[in-house]
């Protein structure tokens, strides 16, 4: 049996899967739920000072792709809206009855060095394992100088992070907006401000659907919208990205990133991990489907790590890093061609359809004795691989390698580059 | 042999043969189910999709390039077309790519065999054998349209033109529809009281529920510039020779008037009765409970026909219904899937048996005399000299529909005539000029209601022409 025990920056937790601050993660009673159902450790809703915010009501929206729910999700809530000491009670009790779990606890106060050194010694007095800074959230708190307005600002991220190293001895985790042109800025400055490890993605700007009969955005409150904060199973890729990005940033090597953006499954877990994650957080699943999802999560990485051979999560974490390259480092040697399965094909004509009217005019469509058939013209096939992304059939469309006895060479080598290093 | 007309005037005589206690002769009752089990049984027996499930079911079209359901479709609808549509909630535009085509499009999204049309060639059918499901996506946005009391075409600008049209059925419609749009003015004549041809007297009740025929025909006649004529039958009030010279053009789509005969002795005796000649008094008769049926049917055959008949007998409370058919199961032309729905419905079928004598009891059926079958070498069939008796309280014979030529071939113009039905070419024309023909009377035509609202369709676009050059 694999051992999914993880100590990210000096945090223990008993499996990598935690639940990320937002709703689930608000109160002493989801909280406790969610540690029965099995998770390793949560991100408690993020505190600010008193008095609480106010939210309002009618705060999610979401897009719904072919009956699937929530593909992706949008929130315009704020931090939690409960009094500080009482979170902070509810905090040091979660703490103490669960101690194997991980109790992180969220924060967001104004960008001055007193309200982070006072929140800082509350949160210690509960026992809680770390902090994390919330400078992600993109509406609401960024109008007040908080949240995406503290990320957006690399100087403000390292001063605040140096802050909290100051004025506090748990691990300091920066939470990462990605509204941003390069993630790698922010992350920069949070490890020169001594950040123990940086976790993203947070939520992304976004209006995810106007109501035509309305004419307004939503989620509406009463006739108006506002942007949210967008997540769920479409920002993965995002996410996915922004956190390789980090993982191969010599300025950022070795800083710990916890995974966020779309996670689901256990599937989606090892992605983040394989990219260097030591743990991953999740919120858009749970608050689809419950907690229990979590017993998929923690079985599924289980037994794939057993097949594989991996018996701990460093044992594969960070393994593809080294295969994220930049687009000049890539083998213009490389050719594939796509190969239909005629036995296996369902005539659906997707792959030339979208061949002949999209990319490259290389599947013909034609009849032999009144039955359809697909074959791809070699001559005229880049390997481009829309066509085996469209069949619905698995398989039925692969790409196979022809080059053949050709060296590794790359843009920077190649004579058709104007500005080629090669030797000729 | 050949009998022709209704003869539901059969089951009077009937009531009197029931007997309590000891054995029963002829045992026909009507009432053997209550009102509740009755209303259960003649519901829609495929209840419409919701909105919800509908975009779910859409949303498993794969959108196919030169779509094999489509070319499965006698009249050709776009269907990854009007399924999109409905993913996208442009139901509206997905219920008119279905009624350009088919202006029937919703009797046939309920009574359409689509396992072997469209569904059958749908690409999931090959690849996980759960084709889209295609008809009850089609009623899905034709219901849609319809209950929104909206008639989407217009007619174009007035020709002048007159056609007649004999029969109100799915061709005729059809033609009338399309000869309406196109501006010429039609008149349909119609034997029966009501239009909508089978989709009124033959369709099982449990596929158009609601008087759904009449709401059709009434959609259709919404276009204007068509006008039905009720009780006038070609060879009887009618005349072919003198539509031909009362109007610009002729289109035939009477369907088929007549039942095929076994050709046995005992044919004509109390509890023998001919299946389409039940169906339509079924259809007609809003309270099942009056419906005499027997505790025991054999029914002949191995069509749509004898399914419907025999399903409807179970329904009506029958207790044992058994169809027989002289060849095996592939060779049935009802569906796998109307086979197996007769045998859900606790129907019986047994195959490679022919009927060969009609027992009788006091003058009423009481047993069918079968002789068991093979194929020869040949492949023509043969009896084995083997036989059995299978009891019966009525007999149904559902071996096939005839057309009958007398009414056009016997007036002073002659129609051409092949294979026994009226012979038309390519473009639905038939020997005499300016008249065509299409639906169930023509040569060739397959029998269902999809092919003949094409024919219908098509033959109009021939009028169209033939009147632009007359």
């Amino acid at each position: 049996m694999a051992d999914l025990s993880y100590n990210f920056a000096g945090i223990k937790s008993p499996n990598p899967f935690w639940l990320a601050s937002a709703p689930p993660t608000d109160k002493e009673y989801n909280v406790v739920r969610a540690f029965e159902a099995g998770w390793g450790g949560v991100v408690w809703k993020t505190l600010g000072e008193d008095p609480p915010v106010v939210n309002v009501s009618s705060r999610y929206g979401a897009v719904q792709l072919n009956g699937q729910r929530m593909m992706g999700f949008s929130n315009i809530e704020l931090i939690t809206d409960r009094p500080l000491d009482v979170n902070l009670e509810e905090i040091a009790r979660v703490k103490k009855n669960w101690p194997d779990r991980a109790v992180v606890v969220s924060l967001m106060v104004p960008c001055e060095e007193e309200p982070w050194k006072r929140i800082l010694r509350k949160v210690e007095d509960t026992g809680a394992d770390g902090v994390e800074l919330n400078f992600g959230c993109p509406h609401g708190m960024s109008e007040r100088g908080m949240g995406s307005a503290v990320g957006q600002v690399p100087e403000y991220v390292e001063m605040v992070t140096r802050w909290c190293k100051e004025h506090s001895d748990l691990p300091v985790i920066v939470k990462l907006t990605p509204n941003i042109t390069d993630i790698r800025t922010a992350a920069r400055a949070a490890v020169r401000g001594g950040a123990d490890a940086v976790s993203l993605i947070n939520t992304i700007n976004s209006i995810v659907s106007v109501d035509l009969d309305v004419m307004a955005p939503t989620p509406i409150v009463d006739g108006k919208g506002a942007h949210g904060g967008y997540c769920g199973p479409a920002v993965k890729p995002i996410a996915l990205n922004m956190v390789a990005e980090i993982a191969r940033d010599p300025e950022c090597r070795g800083i710990p990133v916890s995974g966020i953006g779309g996670i689901a499954n256990w599937r989606d877990g090892a992605e983040f991990m394989a990219l260097g994650c030591g743990s991953v957080q999740v919120c858009t699943a749970a608050m689809h489907y419950g907690f229990r999802i979590v017993d998929d999560m923690i079985t599924g990485l289980s037994n794939w790590m057993d097949e594989k051979g991996y018996r701990s999560i460093d044992d594969f974490r960070s393994m593809a890093v080294p295969n994220v390259a930049n687009w000049n480092e890539l083998n213009m040697n490389y050719d594939i061609k796509a190969r239909i399965n005629q036995d296996s094909c369902i005539k659906c004509g997707l792959c030339h359809i979208t061949c002949e009217d999209t990319s490259h005019q290389a599947i013909t469509a034609t009849r032999v004795e009144g039955a359809r058939l697909y074959e791809v013209v070699d001559k005229e096939c880049v390997g481009c691989n829309l066509c085996m992304l469209a069949c619905p059939v698995d398989n039925c469309i692969t790409m196979e390698r022809v080059d053949k006895d050709k060296p590794y060479m790359n843009w920077n080598q190649d004579p058709r580059n104007p500005f080629s290093t090669a030797a000729e | 042999m050949v009998f022709q007309g209704h003869e539901a005037a059969i089951f009077a005589p009937l009531f009197s043969n029931m007997n309590m206690g000891v054995r029963v002769m002829s045992d026909i009752a009507a009432g053997r189910l209550s009102g509740e089990e009755l209303a259960e049984n003649f519901a829609d027996i495929h209840p419409p999709l919701d909105a919800k499930s509908a975009h779910i079911e859409a949303s498993r079209c794969y959108f196919c390039y030169d779509a094999p359901c489509m070319e499965a479709c006698p009249t050709g609808i776009d269907i990854p077309s009007f399924i999109r549509k409905i993913s996208t909630d442009n139901v509206r535009g997905s219920a008119i790519d279905i009624l350009e085509e088919n202006i029937m499009g919703g009797a046939c999204a309920r009574v359409c065999p689509t396992e072997v049309l469209c569904e059958g060639a749908c690409v999931r059918t090959a690849q996980e054998g759960k084709p889209v499901t295609i008809g009850a996506l089609q009623r899905f946005a034709t219901d849609w349209l319809m209950e929104k009391g909206e008639q989407p075409f217009t007619r174009a600008a007035k020709t002048g033109k007159k056609v007649a049209i004999i029969g109100a059925g799915p061709a005729g419609l059809s033609a009338a529809h399309r000869l309406s749009q196109l501006g010429h003015d039609c008149e349909v004549f119609e034997a029966l009281p009501k239009s909508g041809g089978l989709n009124e007297y033959g369709i099982a009740d449990y596929k158009v529920v609601d008087n759904f025929a009449q709401k059709e025909v009434e959609f259709i006649l919404g276009l204007g510039g068509i006008t039905v004529h009720h009780g006038k039958k070609l060879g009887q009030e009618l005349a072919l020779g003198t539509l031909r010279n009362d109007f610009d053009a002729v289109f035939i789509g009477s369907g088929q008037g007549a039942v095929q005969a076994l050709a046995l002795e005992g044919e004509n005796i109390e509890g023998v009765f001919n299946a389409v000649d039940y169906i339509a008094d079924l259809r007609q008769t809003p309270d099942k409970s009056k419906l005499p049926i027997g505790r025991r049917v054999v029914v002949i055959g191995g069509g749509s026909t004898a399914i419907d008949i025999a399903v409807k007998s179970k329904r009506l409370g029958a207790e044992d219904v058994t169809i027989v058919y002289r060849r095996g199961a592939e060779a049935m032309s009802a569906t796998d899937v109307e086979q197996k729905f007769a045998q859900t419905n606790g129907v019986k079928i047994k195959h490679w048996m022919q009927p060969v004598g009609i027992m009788s009891d006091n003058g009423a059926v009481s047993a069918v005399e079968f002789e068991y079958t093979k194929q020869g070498p040949d492949g023509k069939l043969i009896g084995s000299g083997e036989k059995t008796t299978i009891e019966a309280d009525m007999l149904f014979k559902a071996i096939g529909q005839l057309f009958v030529p007398d009414p056009v071939s016997g007036t002073a113009a002659q129609l051409e005539l092949k294979h026994g039905k009226i012979a038309v070419d390519d473009s639905y024309a038939t020997s005499l000029e300016g008249v065509y023909a299409g639906g169930d009377c023509i040569d060739g035509n397959v029998g269902l209601t999809v092919a003949a609202v094409q024919d219908g369709k098509k033959a109009a676009l021939a009028i169209n022409d033939y009147l632009a050059k007359k």
